[in-house]
């Protein structure tokens, strides 16, 4: 029996140590490109943002690996190595997200992190990436202040920041022609919001002094309930009204406001307006002015490599991409082309950390909503093209964006080591229009 | 002036009615069965949810237009139906007399999986179902209009509210509620069947809240997480008006209701806070809410 006993302790020993290594060998050796994702899988920031993102996030993924992708992308997975993607769910707060970095890095070994729509783990997650020397791609948050306030050295954010959202948008509304005497805003709560405000009124400020601020409204995140809201912008009686609302709160706020005749009655301008387009369809009211941070959806351009995006992801979901799947898409681009240029430097090996992120420093890339230029933050924050358009209905009753004006890249983001709300104050100073 | 005036007060009564239609279930579940229930966030999403479900398929019948109240009232009722056994009999009567914060924890995980349950059962994507808002029509009060359906709200209220209240006061099963309220031990040795009145009970709290998301789906996107805001909004209520008394739960929705409609015209900077301001306030003055009466202390 003692016997017995000893041969089973053996055995386990032998079993568990054979284990480990193999699953050391495993982790060192793997010949594909290992990366976390990580986005809303749940709660309300999921359906608008975080699963159309994933959805996007793997088709590319699936097409790279089996090099469908038209040039320059057309190389299998990344630089030939297979891509594996392990989803996260962003949900949860900034604390859950930097322990489940953590664990993407230092537990699953992943080769790079790809993630975060919220600003607020935007702001969490950088400094630890850089000390566990961690690439990182932020693929949506808008804050401008990852890189105003900081610099890093592996992390990198391929889509550009929220300003131009609103700088544009207050460009295009004078360009236009319409009035600008009065403005009002109902953005939400956090700093998402509360920024966005800002950009907005002071580049309207800025480009006609004479406007007044009738109403700031800051309703909570999530709220839902818009009616008071809605009244108080109406009483306002200011010709333009402002919001960066999104997802749950955007849809709410369109099917509270419109049956009282909001959007006739006021020019609505909604600075994040087109992700809440898949899921309203003609629910969705005319005459708003909107943009998608960058040239998306219905405002991408008439590229060969958005027009084969565009139908791809039709094809597979029935559906049109707003801007997440493009964002998403952007980042996975923007790595791919980071790799590919550090394995031609390196003749051919798989890239170290160091190596992608020299490559990274600075990179132009093509993507379906144009040419993204890492110039902000020391060449580690894109600046891209940008389009405004108006909604309305086309000959079928469906809802169009025309009157779209696009905004070259230089023109509506500040140049690099100056912060938006300076260059704003300033006054645009260097735009190359 | 008349005009901003009558804005506060209609954009406040209108988002008291819906709180009073969440809030009441909440307090009359406590009244009857102590329980502070969490979970009645988690029906009035499932109350929403089959409201955007039913509603649609009764468009596709080709009914007519005013017979969707009758889906919109029927699909709160068969959540009350499902749940409630489920709930109570099922989980809840297992943990009667027990340790309260237990109670809450319960709910609080029953909470949970509610949401669970909406992911698997309606996915991740929101549902729309807007149309019973065009029913009524749209008003025009001073400058402005206010759709017929959200007036309505606050006639749904007044009538949720005074059923209840008269139904127990004025009938005899009503009166065997409130004996139960006061006294479990007693009612159940007089021969009222307790286990009855709590099944009871907690099928009208639970049709009460399923009947809020129900009426509340019309206007907003239908989604994972929006029973949050209400379970938050909700219990803000039942502690300013006191924990289980129906007056009190009009009292606290009409205060919290036309408290942030002012803020939001005149002062919108407090809006955020002006919810948290009434609640901590009656904590302080009067910790057990305004229609609590003096207790005698248990020796």
């Amino acid at each position: 029996m003692k016997f017995f006993r000893h041969c089973l302790i053996l055995a386990s020993s032998i079993l568990v140590s054979t284990m480990s290594f193999v699953g050391v060998t495993n982790a060192d050796d793997h010949k594909g490109f290992k990366i976390g994702v990580v986005t809303f899988l749940s709660g309300p920031a999921a359906e608008p943002f975080g699963v159309p993102a994933w959805n996007g996030g793997k088709l590319l993924i699936k097409l790279l690996n089996e090099g469908k992708v038209p040039a320059p992308y057309n190389k299998k997975g990344f630089g030939g190595m297979e891509i594996t993607a392990i989803p996260i769910d962003e949900s949860g707060g900034a604390t859950k997200q930097v322990q489940e970095f953590r664990n993407l890095v230092q537990r699953d070994k992943v080769d790079a992190v790809l993630g975060y729509v919220s600003s607020g783990d935007c702001m969490a997650i950088p400094a630890v990436a850089d000390e566990l020397q961690a690439l990182t791609v932020l693929y949506d948050c808008g804050t401008p202040r990852v890189f105003e306030d900081a610099s890093y050295k592996y992390v990198f954010r391929t889509a550009a920041h929220a300003a131009m959202d609103n700088i544009a948008i207050a460009k295009y509304l004078i360009e236009k022609g319409h009035d600008i005497s009065s403005i009002a805003g109902i953005n939400q709560n956090y700093a998402w919001g509360k920024d966005s405000w800002k950009d907005f009124s002071v580049s309207i400020k800025k480009l006609s002094p004479n406007s007044e601020i009738k109403n700031e409204l800051f309703p909570k995140i999530f709220s839902g309930q818009y009616g008071t809201e809605i009244s108080a912008l109406l009483n306002s009686k200011a010709k333009v009204v402002h919001s960066s609302l999104w997802g749950g709160d955007l849809q709410s706020f369109i099917l509270q406001a419109k049956p009282r005749g909001f959007f006739k009655r006021t020019q609505v301008v909604f600075s994040a307006g087109d992700q809440v387009m898949p899921g309203l369809g003609n629910k969705y009211p005319e005459g708003v002015i909107l943009g998608a941070r960058g040239q998306y959806g219905m405002m991408a351009p008439d590229t060969p490599l958005n027009n084969w995006f565009y139908k791809a992801y039709m094809d597979e979901y029935g559906v049109f991409p707003a801007q997440p799947p493009y964002r998403m898409v952007q980042g996975l681009m923007g790595l791919k082309m980071a790799i590919e240029k550090a394995m031609d430097k390196n003749g051919g090996k798989k890239p170290n950390k160091d190596e992608i992120a020299e490559a990274f420093t600075g990179l132009e890339f093509e993507a379906p909503g144009g040419l993204v230029q890492m110039k902000l933050g020391n060449g580690h924050q894109a600046i891209q093209p940008h389009a405004i358009g108006k909604t309305a209905k086309d000959k079928d009753g469906n809802i169009i964006v025309t009157d779209i004006v696009r905004y070259k890249a230089s023109c509506v983001n500040p140049p690099n080591g100056i912060k938006a709300v300076d260059w704003i104050n300033a006054g645009f100073p260097g735009a190359d229009c | 002036m008349i005009d901003e005036f009558l804005t506060i007060f209609l954009d406040g009564a209108i988002y008291a009615s819906w709180l009073f239609i969440v809030a009441l279930g909440l307090t009359f579940v406590f009244g009857v069965l102590k329980i502070l229930n969490i979970a009645h966030g988690g029906i009035y999403a499932l109350g929403a949810y089959s409201t955007a479900t039913l509603v649609p398929i009764f468009y596709s019948l080709g009914m007519p237009d005013q017979l969707v109240i009758v889906t919109m009232l029927i699909s709160a009722l068969a959540v009350a139906i499902v749940i409630t056994p489920i709930m109570e009999r099922g989980i809840l009567r297992r943990f009667y007399g027990q340790d309260e914060v237990l109670i809450v924890l319960v709910t609080y995980a029953i909470y949970l999986v509610l949401e669970d349950v909406q992911k698997i059962i309606w996915g991740m994507n929101s549902l729309y179902v807007s149309e019973p808002r065009e029913l009524l029509g749209a008003l025009e009060f001073g400058s402005l209009y206010y759709v017929g359906y959200d007036l309505a709200l606050i006639g749904l209220a007044i009538f949720c509210g005074l059923f209840l209240w008269l139904v127990l006061n004025k009938t005899k099963s009503g009166k065997i509620v409130l004996a139960v309220i006061h006294n479990p031990e007693i009612s159940g040795c007089m021969g009222v069947n307790i286990n009855k009145v709590y099944l009871a009970a907690f099928f009208v709290g639970a049709f009460l809240a399923a009947l809020a998301g129900s009426f509340t789906a019309p206007l907003i996107s239908v989604q994972v997480g929006i029973s949050v805001a209400v379970v938050i909004e909700s219990f803000a209520v039942v502690i300013i008006g006191g924990l289980g008394s129906i007056p009190g739960a009009v009292i606290g929705a009409l205060i919290i209701g036309m408290a942030r409609a002012a803020c939001v015209h005149k002062l919108p900077e407090a809006e955020i806070f002006i919810m948290y301001f009434c609640m901590a306030g009656m904590l302080i003055f009067r910790p057990k809410g305004l229609f609590q009466g003096a207790q005698a202390r248990k020796i």
